[in-house]
């Protein structure tokens, strides 16, 4: 069950309804410039206001009201950071560092609850033994999904099989070429988060989160199959488990005899 | 005063010998893992059978079920050993290459004071506990946890930040 669902129904108001915690979070999005910021925040894992509102060339004072409107909708969290090398009565106020939050915003219209069906088909197939049943099954969608991304000839690139996950909402990070670490402004704490190092892309999003959290061995197990069944098609690439806190449990490398 | 450590009990029914070719792959992944687990931060204890570094000899609830018993500071220490590692995770997925699903609980958790070690008969009457009630206090499971005896204001004073 989501957050959302189950604030919807322990604290509702005659005003509330059940799910209005979610469409007021999504609301929040509405607006395109707010829209560019969450995605710049999210695609950088986390980003001060300076940064964000360079980046997308508005005026500080503008990225700095819609980043803590975001905060308020839940979307992101702040965390105050003085910036690094400067401490001290010179140093100034910390500045705001934002980060998407842990917060899972689900939004079905009419109401629908596919995670509750998960839950309970992840159960089902644990009782009855039948994981490898489902890894067969993740592995051939893994094949459609990547007959269907697919041009002409095929992801033959790292990138292009990142652009493919990408599509899927996986959030890869791929390993920027001839550098060990294509981020290193990005505040240091990306190691959780599994930076693309080592000529591998980490995907940092897990698409399955709270079904992982309680299912690991079933949904982790089932998401390897998965990449597998995308990689598999394209030939050269070796998916492996690589748990992480953060981010998705598969990690992607291109074959060295390639 | 020390908090309470968890134990937990895990059963797995053999779908072959351990010296069975099909079963290869798990028994060489036996000293590997246990390894990881003594090495493994939180990790306090494990049962083995006398004289053996496992406890793969002896089969106390029944000829084909394997037995794992052990002894962790928290819920978290265990967790992040079981699925927080691909060197135990990949054997935790692969599991039905191995093991034929018992049609009943096969993990139990349960709090220890510190400095005691569970019995296998204790261990498996926590796993009865389970089966009969479901979890509770006394018997839990990963996916509904109960926090240690006592450990209320301990879990406040954890999430205090600074």
């Amino acid at each position: 069950m989501t957050q959302d669902a189950a604030d919807g129904r322990a604290g509702m108001t005659a005003e509330e309804a059940p799910g209005d915690p979610a469409i007021g979070a999504a609301g929040a999005l509405a607006d395109p410039v707010r829209r560019r910021l969450y995605r710049y925040v999210c695609e950088r894992g986390e980003a001060g206001r300076a940064d964000a509102a360079e980046a997308l060339g508005v005026a500080r004072t503008l990225a700095a009201f819609h980043l803590d409107r975001l905060a308020e909708a839940g979307l992101l969290e702040v965390e105050r950071r003085r910036l690094t090398g400067r401490q001290g009565p010179g140093a100034g106020r910390p500045a705001k560092v934002y980060r998407r939050s842990g917060r899972e915003v689900s939004l079905h219209l009419p109401p629908r609850d596919y995670e509750a069906a998960a839950r309970l088909l992840a159960e089902a197939v644990e009782r009855a033994g039948a994981e490898e049943a489902l890894y067969a099954v993740a592995r051939e969608e893994g094949r459609r999904r990547a007959a269907a991304a697919e041009g002409a000839e095929g992801p033959t690139r790292l990138e292009e099989v990142a652009a493919a996950l990408a599509a899927c909402g996986y959030e890869p990070v791929v390993p920027a070429a001839g550098e060990e670490n294509g981020r290193e402004e990005n505040g240091g704490e990306s190691g959780g988060q599994g930076c693309g190092q080592g000529g591998e892309v980490r995907l940092r999003n897990c698409p399955f989160r709270s079904l992982a959290s309680d299912f690991p061995p079933l949904t982790c197990g089932m998401n390897l199959e998965l990449v597998r069944g995308m990689i598999e098609r394209w030939g050269g690439f070796t998916a492996r488990t690589a748990p992480s806190p953060k981010g998705c449990c598969v990690a992607i490398s291109k074959n060295k005899n390639d | 005063m020390s908090a309470p450590h968890l134990a937990q009990l895990n059963i797995a029914l053999l779908k072959a010998p351990l010296d069975d070719p099909s079963m290869a792959d798990f028994a060489a992944a036996l000293d590997p893992i246990n390894a990881l687990a003594d090495a493994s931060p939180g990790f306090v204890w494990r049962y083995t059978d006398e004289g053996a570094n496992d406890a793969s000899a002896s089969r106390p609830f029944g000829p084909d079920l394997l037995v794992n018993l052990s002894v962790w500071e928290d819920v978290e220490s265990l967790r992040s050993y079981t699925y927080g590692n691909s060197g135990h995770l990949d054997y935790l997925r692969r599991r039905r290459e191995w093991f034929a699903p018992l049609g009943r609980p096969g993990l139990v958790l349960w709090w220890v004071p510190a400095g005691t070690l569970p019995t296998l008969s204790e261990a498996g009457e926590r796993l009865e506990r389970l089966t009969a009630n479901g979890p509770g206090p006394k018997a839990f499971t990963f996916r509904s946890p109960f926090p240690a005896p006592g450990a209320g204001a301990g879990l406040e004073h954890a999430s205090d930040p600074g």
